[in-house]
């Protein structure tokens, strides 16, 4: 029958395409991670694309524990070469790469990613924050007249006077973001530490982790908002908002001045100096990770790596700079590992 | 209407007071009122759905078509400057040759315009802020053609993607802070080269025809790399959902016994057809690329995953379409004497092609703006970056579709990628119309009334 010899013909077509595939070597770097880092990572594949003879390598997101979980399944050519990472590699993770026989791991710093609070341009005068006036507004216990209280504040102006009278509407990354983590060590922690909300809490018989925990904590009353999505959903919400507070990358930021404003944070600025002389406050590294083992067997894969830090790419001249990364001082050492190719510990 | 046949038992139920009276069937009482009422309304009510639906309708056309129509068009400048062999080997000697050629590029730039005594003071800077990533393709034009280089070649290169809002309104002077991206001073040097015919909006074919590019580069982004990838997606959904999805339901209908084993089948199915897409997604990783060893990121695999998902919804439209075909057909041809298979394949399966059909590219349609599969198999991100080279590189080189294209587009912080996001949202709809065009199409061609 016609129709019989039409599907295992098709049948039969697709099992060889599905072998050529399965014996084809790759030869494109593959690249997966944070979604922080995906910006630059992209472009610092176009250019690698453009001015190398090796092919373009494919970058994709889905956030750094998502990335390293891929990075860590194995060595081979169905798994990825790169891990890009908005945080610092995870003891579990490493052990969890040495299970699968991940064991030689190159870790690279590319950089600094300041944290921003942006309010609506026209919107009220957000202009200086401090830890201490966010650990107040957004925890869900906090200290009040030397005792710890159920949080009372329902405006900014309630938890100090020289904020905005308006109502208490942030939008912080959700849980999932490594951006929440550097929100909450270096501001909700710090704030906490700074009301003496947490001394109050360890006095009043918590231990030190737990006292850390509920710092830690969000207020649940819809004043705070997660935003599981990326930046371009905090800036909707705070479109729609005009008296919302959101949490930003500072490239993000500095690519939409025309739609918001920042505040300081203790007073500081946030900028590319700032941030690199470490005086705002809120920043992290940023990571990529290299599988040493795919090195030599995928073509470009050193040469990527270094061609990502290399100082006409990643210093404070480079394309990445321009695009609001915050290059690292330390670059030329980072430049040193990746040609000696030392992989962690 | 009639009513007082219908009124009297009531009447007699005793819920009216009222005797049954004898009135001309042209007179209206009060219950025929009220039925006649309650279909009004209920006229009005169904009225009202369609005009919110087709409220809705066009705003959603309204705001697509006006959010997506700048990216259609793009600011370029039209140049012409020299290059030569010196400046070449400099640098093709570099590690980043494309920023060497921007540097030749503004150079040149910034001495044609003192040359023409442009009135406006201007530093060179400005001009890195007003021109997008020439590097690229100025390198690409010298490489391809050595013996251009120490003549003057004319060149059309994009502007900035801010330069770009600017001129279609997007970005105002009021609302522009001075940034290393773009200072307000500049805007004049931009409105004397508009002036001067040197800056011009032309249509924005590097859109339709383009692969995807870094997040500093909106002006050279396009749609084109991941039109292909879902093309090749669409092939390998079409040549394998297609033959099993029909072969499956002229089983399922015309052959297999009805017992229990073909019941929980059919139940099965019916299932699948509602299983959110993502599942098939997280199958597809486990499956196709950590047990089977298929390449990450390409089309085969992702078109493999939207088989899965497309499967049901052909089976369930072939099975419909077998059973709308009369049994006196069936019947026809087996009393002369066609064997089972003959009167299915020679009969039956012709006069449901058109449903079938119909439902095939429903489904094709359907796996063709899904996203959420794509995302677990490396498929969204910055994967588009080029064309395939072979026809089997379709299948297998990293690319992207569209929808998920559009989805990272949306999710860039520059502006002008969320245009293009809008202006791919277009094109995805441009693509999905004109399959449902081919549906209409063939189904009237294959169309039988009996």
């Amino acid at each position: 029958m016609k129709f019989t010899t039409l599907v295992s013909a098709t049948a039969l077509a697709v099992a060889s395409t599905a072998m050529v595939g399965a014996a084809q070597a790759r030869d494109q770097v593959q690249v997966a991670g944070s979604s922080t880092v995906l910006p630059y990572a992209s472009i610092v594949a176009e250019v690698f694309g453009e001015n190398t003879d090796f092919p373009t390598p494919v970058v994709e997101s889905g956030g750094s524990s998502a990335g390293l979980k891929r990075f860590c399944e194995g060595v081979g050519e169905n798994t990825i070469d790169v891990a890009n990472a908005s945080r610092a590699i995870r003891e579990k993770e490493i052990k969890a790469c040495a299970e699968n026989g991940v064991t030689d791991i190159i870790e690279v710093r590319i950089g600094y990613d300041g944290i921003v609070f942006a309010s609506q341009k026209d919107g009220p005068d957000f202009t200086a924050f401090t830890p201490v006036q966010w650990h107040n507004a957004l925890a869900p216990k906090v200290l009040v007249d030397g005792a710890i209280v159920d949080n009372p504040y329902n405006k900014w102006s309630e938890v100090d006077s020289s904020l905005p009278d308006v109502e208490i509407a942030a939008f912080i990354p959700g849980t999932k973001h490594g951006t929440r983590e550097v929100f909450e060590e270096k501001v909700l922690l710090v704030g906490c530490e700074e009301s003496g909300a947490m001394k109050a809490m360890m006095d009043g018989g918590m231990s030190e982790d737990d006292a850390e925990d509920a710092c830690l904590a969000v207020r649940t009353d819809g004043k705070s908002v997660d935003i599981d999505g990326d930046y371009t959903e905090t800036l909707a919400r705070i479109d729609s908002n005009p008296n919302g507070v959101g949490v930003f990358g500072l490239a993000f930021y500095e690519n939409n001045t025309d739609k918001l404003k920042v505040a300081t944070m203790t007073g500081i600025a946030p900028s590319t100096e700032t941030i690199a002389s470490g005086e705002y406050p809120v920043s992290r590294p940023l990571f990529f990770y290299v599988k040493k083992a795919h090195i030599g067997v995928i073509p470009g894969l050193k040469e990527y790596a270094q061609f990502f830090v290399a100082d006409e790419i990643a210093g404070p001249q480079g394309p990445l700079a321009q695009y609001g990364l915050v290059s690292d001082p330390e670059l030329a050492a980072t430049q040193a590992k990746i040609e000696a190719e030392d992989t962690m510990k | 209407m009639s009513d007082t046949t219908l009124s009297s038992p009531a009447a007699s139920d005793g819920k009216d007071s009222s005797v049954p009276q004898k009135t001309s069937l042209y007179k209206e009482d009060a219950l025929t009122k009220k039925r006649n009422a309650s279909e009004k309304r209920f006229q009005a009510y169904g009225i009202t759905a369609i005009l919110i639906g087709l409220f809705f309708l066009v705003v959603m056309a309204y705001s697509i078509i006006s959010e997506g129509i700048p990216a259609f068009t793009r600011t370029v400048l039209t140049v012409e400057f020299t290059v030569t062999q010196e400046q070449f080997d400099d640098a093709e000697g570099q590690l980043f040759k494309t920023r060497a050629y921007e540097g030749v590029f503004t150079e040149a730039m910034s001495q044609q315009f003192q040359e023409k005594e442009i009135a406006v003071p201007f530093d060179i800077t400005a001009i890195e802020r007003i021109v997008g990533k020439p590097g690229n393709t100025i390198r690409q034009y010298y490489l391809a053609n050595p013996d251009q280089l120490g003549e003057p070649v004319e060149f059309e290169l994009a502007a900035s993607s801010r330069v770009d809002g600017y001129l279609n309104g997007r970005l105002t002077r009021d609302n522009i802070t001075d940034s290393r991206f773009l200072m307000k001073s500049d805007l004049d040097l931009v409105d004397v080269l508009v002036e001067g015919g040197i800056i011009q909006t032309v249509f924005n074919w590097p859109f339709i025809t383009g692969a995807d590019s870094g997040v500093d580069n909106p002006g050279g982004a396009g749609i084109g790399a991941s039109v292909v990838g879902s093309l090749f997606m669409m092939l390998v959904v079409l040549f394998l959902s297609l033959p099993i999805g029909v072969a499956a339901s002229i089983y399922l209908e015309e052959f297999a016994p009805q017992n229990k084993f073909t019941d929980l089948i059919e139940v099965n199915i019916s299932n699948l057809a509602a299983v959110p897409s993502i599942v098939f997604g997280i199958l597809g990783l486990a499956v196709f690329i950590q047990f089977m060893h298929l390449p990450q990121s390409a089309p085969l695999v992702g078109g493999l995953v939207l088989t899965l998902m497309t499967l049901p919804t052909i089976i369930i439209s072939t099975r419909a379409s077998l059973k709308a075909v009369p049994p006196s057909i069936r019947d026809a041809a087996l009393g002369v004497g066609a064997s089972k298979m003959q009167a299915v394949f020679h009969h039956v399966l012709p006069l449901a092609m058109p449903g079938i059909l119909t439902g095939t590219i429903i489904g094709l349609a359907q796996a063709l703006g899904e996203t959420a599969p794509l995302l677990l198999i490396g498929m969204v991100g910055f994967v588009a970056r080029g064309y395939p080279d072979s026809f089997v590189g379709g299948f297998l080189d990293p690319n992207s579709a569209m929808p998920a294209q559009i989805y990272t587009w949306a999710a860039r912080s520059d502006f002008a990628f969320y245009e293009k996001a809008w202006g791919g949202i277009i094109v995805l709809l441009i693509f999905l119309l004109s399959m449902n065009i081919l549906a209409i199409i063939l189904r009237r061609r294959f169309e039988r009334r009996w």
